[in-house]
């Protein structure tokens, strides 16, 4: 047990060391997924509101699966950039979709890990039988974002709407002034810090000592093996078209390093020459849709439909970065050892890690916590260093800063982009093979999940 | 892709302005409607043979209205002329002269149907001659006939009678408004082989069927014609086309299998999701096609070599996979879409045309190895089609596409979708190895 207050274990930390390698319920399996292209903000998407995107995404994954006319389980989505008439933004889409009507639906939101934790929530539905199958997604639209108009003309609006008589009427408009007039645009500031999320993240940075090139390389890996996975037709049964576009529109495959190092700096300028996060390493603004099909084992055996992989466990976890006791971005440095540790695992029992590419600096920074003893004995309550992740695992079809983050779609681009080079690697290999999931958030927060091939 | 002539000269003052100029004036075909009659109004069968009476007696059991003589100025949904036992050029003249008393009585989207034998086999030169002499007959009454009607033979090699299976097949497909756009041709029935449909109105009820380039034009309606024939369905296009594909696939309550055929294992990975899904697979259809149009002078090795790919190579492949495959054994059925171009060739397409011609190469020496498993494989040449393709024809082309054909009309992708189902039909096993026009008897080709 840590001292810090950041257990590695959970509440059974003093006791036996975890059996969760026996579950003491069923499975829950993913099945399937599909996601639209990622889009760049006000790109090909621009004109598309969430709900189009969610609805195409989940139209082609009925379309993959033959679920036309099926009643779901539950489907659960959600956005972190929500307008408030799609309170309801998940059942519209299934709604608006060929599978039953009867479908029930709700939304769910926790920032970037809003995708993830649908799936977390929907497998637990499963594993506990409350429900045989589930969509689990997430979408995001950086273009068509919410606008809202001032505290000032809100608060005129909604006393107007109280007011009874002209008179109060007149007195109530006169206490608008012109700068009331001026929409917000939807920022992505931490209101308890008034910090962009690059800015936090350029500290994080910092404080981790993470060079320029290296951020840059993460990059270019991502590009890469985005690219590869493309052109090896990886994404021909995880992803269908829209509006026109077929790949992702930020991948650029013909990048390189000597390109994302004429990259001027876009964060943590005020640090001189130690600013290191450019546009190239950094993730832009993203519109998108993903979508995920899970199940209960027999539910996909009587549908003759494919198991990818199980669902095995999940552990959220938040820090204090209000007050500067770690960087916005690094819960998922304390979510990941507990996690692994809660089913007696380590680094090296991981086959491929799927950590959300925020920032380079963020996967990085994250390999650099757990590399250093220091962090490992003083804040993870470890003997030594948590322990060094194999970079030919990570992220090996690509992530976030070649694809886009549309922020809650990307839980789902992984889980099912996983699920599938697991399967794959089972099935050439002869073995049951294991992935990490981690994905940071505003707010603090970070969730990481493992997945087992089938 | 809208037939505005068409639409003009059948209505009102633009149907008076054409009749009166003498404009072609095309008809509103008759085209199949589920639940609608096989055909309205009597079916005369003209023939003295005993082949002649079984099927008079076999469509009088469809609770058809069946004559055998003409009753005067009554109006005859089609006319049957049997002629199975001509031996000499001689013995033509009298069923010929009693159907052309009739003709004139033939409703608007009526039927001549011809039965007789192929020359092929004819036993004397004079029976190659009477035999032969059908065909000339039939190609050129089909021209004659107006508003709607067409003419097409059935050919019975040696062994099949009248009322085989797959001769009755093709009798219900002539007789009906699937075969709209379909004029002045020829099936031969080369076995008794198939079976009689157990639900007309869902012949395909049961089968598990993929079809290539379903995403949009002639596949998209292949798709849902086989869909309402109650096929379950595979679709399968280019990843690019995938939204297209996945709104047809949500339509047919199908599955969208996203796949460029040109990959080395497509025909496995077709194989994979047909089996994994649906236990196995019925009816392959071989859609997929592109064009990449260019004078010989000027071709390159790209636009030559990816017509070639995509329309024959990897048919190849996937056709060698499924023979290959025990998955693939129950009435297999394989249609292919060939083309007009394959036969009669056409200007700027040698590309095309070779590969178009290679499916029907295919199609007739892949017929004996599908035989043994009372499997089938067919191919379907579509003349002009008013598809999203032909719409960017220029227009005077367009309108010579469209006008040249005996129903002086483009067909719709339906047309071309109903004769892919009938040959994917159980009832049309004993048809193998042929190639079918759906053209409207388009001046091109033979």
């Amino acid at each position: 047990m840590s001292i810090d207050g950041q257990p590695t274990t959970g509440p059974d930390a003093a006791g036996t060391p975890a059996a969760a390698s026996a579950p003491a319920h069923r499975r829950a399996v993913i099945v399937g997924g599909n996601r639209i292209p990622f889009a760049r903000s006000g790109g090909a998407y621009a004109k598309s509101s969430n709900q189009d995107m969610l609805t195409a995404a989940l139209d082609g994954l009925i379309a993959r699966f033959g679920l036309q006319d099926e009643r779901i389980g539950e489907v659960a989505a959600g956005a972190v950039l929500k307008h408030s008439r799609d309170f309801n933004l998940t059942r519209e889409a299934v709604l608006g979709s060929a599978l039953s009507p009867e479908t029930p639906a709700y939304d769910l939101q926790q920032a970037c890990a809003t995708g993830l934790e649908t799936v977390v929530g929907l497998t637990n539905k499963i594993k506990l039988g409350q429900i045989e199958s589930a969509i689990a997604g997430g979408v995001d639209s950086a273009s068509d974002a919410p606008v809202v108009v001032s505290e000032g003309l809100r608060e005129v609006i909604l006393d107007l709407n109280r007011a009874k008589s002209l008179p109060q009427r007149l007195q109530i408009l006169s206490r608008l002034r012109p700068k009331d007039l001026a929409p917000l645009a939807p920022g992505t500031s931490e209101p308890r810090t008034g910090l962009s999320m690059g800015e936090h993240q350029a500290l994080t940075t910092a404080q981790w000592k993470i060079p320029r090139e290296a951020q840059d390389e993460v990059a270019l890996n991502s590009h890469r093996n985005l690219a590869a996975a493309y052109d090896a037709g990886f994404f021909d049964d995880l992803l269908t078209p829209y509006r026109g576009l077929t790949r992702d529109g930020n991948l650029r495959p013909d990048t390189s390093l000597v390109k994302l190092a004429t990259l001027k700096p876009v964060f943590g300028k005020n640090l001189g020459a130690d600013a290191t996060m450019t546009a190239g390493n950094s993730t832009p603004l993203t519109d998108g849709a993903s979508t995920v099909l899970l199940s209960s084992e027999e539910w996909a055996d009587s549908r003759d439909l494919p198991k990818l992989a199980a669902v095995v466990d999940a552990e959220a976890a938040a820090v204090d970065f209000v007050h500067g006791k770690d960087g916005l971005l690094m819960a998922p440095v304390f979510a990941v050892p507990r996690l692994l540790s809660r089913h007696g695992l380590t680094l090296d029992d991981i086959d491929f890690f799927e950590i959300h590419e925020a920032f380079a600096s963020t996967v990085l920074s994250m390999l650099a916590a757990w590399e250093d003893e220091e962090f490992g004995r003083t804040r993870l309550g470890l003997q030594g260093a948590f322990g060094k992740v194999d970079r030919s695992k990570l992220n090996v079809t690509g992530s976030s800063l070649a694809a886009g983050h549309p922020f809650a779609a990307t839980g789902g681009r992984i889980v099912a982009s996983l699920a599938k080079t697991l399967h794959e690697k089972a099935g050439a290999e002869g073995r049951p093979v294991r992935g990490l999931v981690s994905v940071c958030a505003a707010g603090g927060l970070g969730v990481a999940a493992i997945l087992e091939s089938l | 892709m809208t037939d505005k002539y068409a639409q003009l000269v059948n209505q009102g003052l633009g149907r008076n302005v054409a009749k009166k100029l003498g404009l072609p004036q095309p008809a509103v075909l008759r085209r199949y409607q589920p639940g609608g009659p096989l055909i309205t109004g009597p079916i005369l069968v003209l023939g003295g043979t005993a082949g002649a009476d079984s099927l008079a007696a076999e469509l009088l059991s469809w609770d058809l209205d069946v004559r055998r003589h003409a009753v005067p100025r009554e109006k005859l949904g089609a006319i049957i002329l049997v002629l199975d036992e001509v031996t000499q050029p001689e013995d033509l003249g009298k069923p010929v002269l009693s159907a052309a008393a009739s003709l004139r009585d033939l409703a608007p989207g009526g039927r001549v149907i011809t039965v007789s034998r192929p020359a092929s086999d004819a036993t004397s030169p004079a029976a190659a001659a009477a035999r032969q002499g059908v065909d000339g007959f039939l190609r050129s009454l089909a021209k004659e006939l107006r508003a709607g009607a067409t003419g097409n033979g059935i050919l019975l090699a040696p062994d099949v009678h009248t009322t085989s299976p797959g001769a009755l097949a093709a009798a219900r497909f002539f007789l009906s408004g699937r075969s709209a756009f379909v004029d002045g041709q020829f099936i031969t029935v080369s076995t008794a082989a198939g079976a009689p449909p157990q639900d007309l109105e869902q012949p395909l009820k049961g089968r598990i069927a993929v079809v290539t380039g379903a995403a949009r034009g002639i596949g998209a309606a292949i798709a849902k014609t086989l869909h309402r024939d109650g096929a379950t369905l595979v679709l399968v296009d280019i990843p690019a086309a995938g939204d297209q594909l996945a709104a047809v696939a949500n339509e047919v309550r199908g599955t969208a299998l996203q796949l460029d055929i040109s990959r080395e294992d497509a025909g496995q990975r077709i194989l994979e999701h047909a089996v994994q899904r649906h236990g196995r697979l019925d009816i392959m259809v071989h859609n997929a096609g592109i064009t990449r149009d260019k004078l010989l002078a000027n071709m390159d090795e790209a636009r030559w070599n990816s017509v070639i790919e995509i329309n024959i190579a990897a048919q190849l492949r996937i056709n060698e996979a499924l023979l290959a495959s025990e998955h693939f054994r129950t009435s297999p059925r394989i249609v292919s879409v060939a083309s007009t171009s394959g036969i009669a060739g056409n200007r700027g397409q040698t590309n095309y045309a070779a590969s178009k011609g290679g499916v029907m190469g295919m199609v007739r020496a892949t017929a004996p190895l599908l035989a043994p498993h009372g499997g089938s494989i067919n191919a379907v040449a579509p003349g002009f089609i008013e598809t999203e393709m032909t719409a960017k024809v220029p227009l005077v082309l367009r309108e010579m596409g469209r006008r040249l054909n005996s129903l002086q009309q483009g067909g719709q992708p339906t047309d071309v979708a109903e004769t892919i189902a009938f040959l994917a039909s159980d009832a049309a096993g004993g048809i193998n190895g042929e190639v079918l026009r759906v053209c409207g008897q388009y001046v091109m080709g033979a």
